[in-house]
């Protein structure tokens, strides 16, 4: 699967070209820029101490480089009334995220499979509906939704939140698993199907082991949107229970003494980490994957 | 001992559209049985029906002396190849032969016996190991052939096998189903558009049109005495010659008059023996079929009886190796004679060709049937 070499295709030459190249790079470089800076500023300034940051300005690099903002904003900042840090918020994100990607992703997956290939009637019209949950606004939702969630008496905990988080997140899952799903040959599964195997086994022994691309694509998007909402959280949740986005909202907000902002940017960073390093990790599946099947390899 | 099909008044309709439309055909165990026709023309349909990867909209098909209409393929004791091979792509060779024991739940030994039994058969037990990705499209029929090969099933099911090969592997591998069957002797069902493939390896080829079954014969009853129109044309490259004409009489004898564009008529002179079966009238329109190899240069066969020379200008040479195709035109259309390549003359100049008129076909222009066939048709 490598992509088609294309340096060798021969370029007109001349001085034009070699100003257009220059003003290319030139406007590359001022769009790198704009989305770096905010980045370096905040890392910069959770490397300051408060004093430095009083007497300097916002783009001075750190006099003295300390990291006290950081430990304090993991351990000790105050959220709300509690002052233990984003930790024990950190370990509810993850307690939720987990298991609501991986749950979304798995239905999904039999979701597409279903619509795909073992066809039934009306199959398109559930399709349809499905990928309208994925336009619904969120904030519509939010009233019968916290009914339902009475009802069930998982108001307020994490594992209501993982069950909103995996439905909502079906509409999107599903839809990139049919898209994936409706490439693969339906001569395998006719293959399969003589081999003896029925809906779960060739699901499991040979569809799954060829979506790989799709899982990982699937995995990030959910992750990125699971962990970074802040609306279901701030709704659903309560205190102790709440994810961190929530907490860090808290944190930036809080209302009493000095504003810390050293604190306030490290905790934002250390917020946004997980989402960055997966990313980082799968961000080579995450591009092939967008353009599977776009070439047969 | 190997099982026979039998069809009795299949329909297959997808919403409105017919595929299938009345098919009734006993095929015998151990036959190779080849299902031929255009693209579009029901056969990889009636084998999806065989197999049971379509359900049958009515009639009945049997397996051996089982209806199984409503058996799931998986219990039909079947095996497939597909045109796209359809391997597993994440499994191994290894594992892409056995996935179907696997999941019968063969016994680990007997999965082995017969795995090693067949890739040696196959020349792919040093492949085993390898993911489809990594074999050429040779090695990929072949695996696919493995795996249908060791479920040792009592029909087997081809699906244009060979269809995706280039032009050399497809003769070998061609070469390798006829001996395989020859070996194993199990009943095979087998489609392609190839009428050579199909002339080359059926016991039986039916030949299919528009969800018919034009003719269920032996190959060469195919070839040589097809029933109508349809067949003679498909079968057979290049295709027959189709010369309209009308009956006449060349002084008492019978003979077909093909009109030549403003030249008087050509008058092909029918063999004695065509010409005491039929019944239709002088003037009758019908259509002379001559296969490019009745055509040849005159003088250059022994001579036999009826035998008939006419002149042409020869139009366009094309020459294949073993033989030359001369394109002529006759009467409102373009014939083509096959010629050995050292009578071949420049295009453009006047060329005497002759007829083996023992080999002409004659049919009915306006149905389409032979006339005066010695089986009678259908």
């Amino acid at each position: 699967m490598r992509a088609r070499r294309i340096s060798g295709i021969v370029r007109p030459r001349g001085w034009t070209t070699t100003a257009l190249r220059g003003l290319l790079f030139a406007v590359l470089g001022l769009f790198c820029l704009y989305y770096l800076v905010p980045l370096i500023v905040m890392v910069s300034t959770s490397l300051k101490s408060l004093d430095e940051i009083r007497e300097g300005t916002l783009l001075s690099l750190p006099q003295s480089v300390t990291v006290d903002a950081w430990v304090k904003a993991w351990d000790a900042a105050c959220v709300g009334v509690r002052c233990d840090g984003l930790k024990p918020f950190m370990w509810n994100s993850i307690a939720m995220a987990v298991p609501a990607v991986l749950l979304s992703t798995a239905l999904g997956a039999v979701n597409g499979y279903a619509l795909t290939k073992w066809r039934f009637p009306g199959a398109d019209w559930i399709f349809a509906l499905m990928l309208f949950g994925a336009f619904i606004p969120f904030q519509v939702i939010l009233l019968p939704m916290a009914r339902t969630l009475g009802l069930l008496g998982l108001a307020g905990t994490v594992p209501g939140l993982i069950l909103v988080h995996t439905v909502y997140g079906l509409a999107f899952t599903t839809l990139f698993f049919r898209n994936f799903f409706i490439g693969v040959s339906d001569g395998i599964l006719q293959a399969a199907r003589i081999d003896g195997a029925g809906f779960f086994r060739i699901f499991a022994g040979i569809v799954l082991p060829m979506s790989v691309p799709a899982i990982v694509v699937t995995v990030i998007w959910q992750f990125t949107q699971i962990w970074n909402d802040f609306l279901f959280g701030v709704a659903f949740t309560v205190g102790d229970s709440n994810p961190v986005t929530v907490a860090l909202n808290n944190v930036v907000n809080t209302s009493t003494g000095v504003k810390e902002y050293n604190v306030d940017m490290a905790a934002a960073i250390l917020a946004g980490l997980p989402t960055m390093l997966v990313y980082v990790v799968a961000g080579a599946w995450f591009v092939r994957g967008l353009s599977a099947g776009a070439v047969k390899g | 001992m190997a099982s026979g099909i039998t069809l009795s008044g299949v329909f297959k309709r997808f919403g409105a559209t017919e595929v299938i439309k009345g098919i009734d055909l006993a095929i015998e165990p151990g036959e190779f049985v080849v299902l031929v026709g255009p693209s579009g023309c029901g056969k990889s349909t009636l084998l999806n029906l065989v197999a049971g990867l379509e359900t049958l909209t009515s009639g009945d098909i049997r397996i051996g002396a089982q209806v199984v209409n409503d058996v799931p393929p998986r219990d039909r004791d079947i095996a497939m190849v597909f045109q796209s091979y359809a391997l597993y792509p994440t499994k191994s060779v290894r594992q892409n032969i056995t996935f179907g024991m696997q999941t019968r739940h063969v016994p680990r030994d007997r999965q082995e016996a017969a795995l090693d039994e067949f890739s040696r058969l196959l020349q792919i037990d040093g492949l085993l190991d390898r993911k489809p990705g990594q074999l050429s499209g040779g090695q990929r029929q072949r695996v696919a052939m493995g795996r249908a090969l060791v479920r040792q099933p009592e029909v087997f099911l081809f699906d244009e096998p060979l269809s995706n090969l280039d032009a050399k592997l497809r003769i070998e591998m061609r070469t390798e189903i006829k001996k395989l069957h020859q070996r194993l002797g199990k009943t095979v069902v087998y489609v392609t558009h190839d009428q050579i493939e199909a002339m080359t390896l059926a016991s039986r080829i039916a030949v299919m049109d528009n969800g018919h079954i034009r003719q269920f014969a032996q190959p060469h009853e195919i070839y040589e005495d097809p029933v109508d129109l349809f067949v003679a044309g498909f079968m057979g490259s290049p295709p027959m010659n189709m010369l309209p004409g009308k009956l006449a009489r060349d002084g008492t004898a019978r003979a077909v008059a093909v009109e030549g564009n403003g030249a008087p008529p050509i008058l092909f002179p029918l063999p004695g023996r065509l010409a005491a079966r039929l019944d239709e009238p002088d003037g009758h329109e019908v259509v002379l079929g001559l296969r490019p190899e009745a055509i040849f240069a005159a003088g250059t066969e022994l001579p036999g009886p009826d035998r008939f020379v006419f002149e042409r200008t020869v139009g366009v040479v094309e020459p294949t190796g073993p033989d030359t195709m001369l394109v002529f035109a006759i009467g409102p259309v373009e014939a083509i004679a096959r010629v050995r390549p050292g009578d071949a003359p420049d295009p453009g100049t006047a060329f005497s060709f002759e007829v083996d008129m023992t080999k002409a076909k004659l049919f009915d222009a306006a149905s389409g049937l032979a006339l005066g066939a010695r089986t009678g048709g259908r």
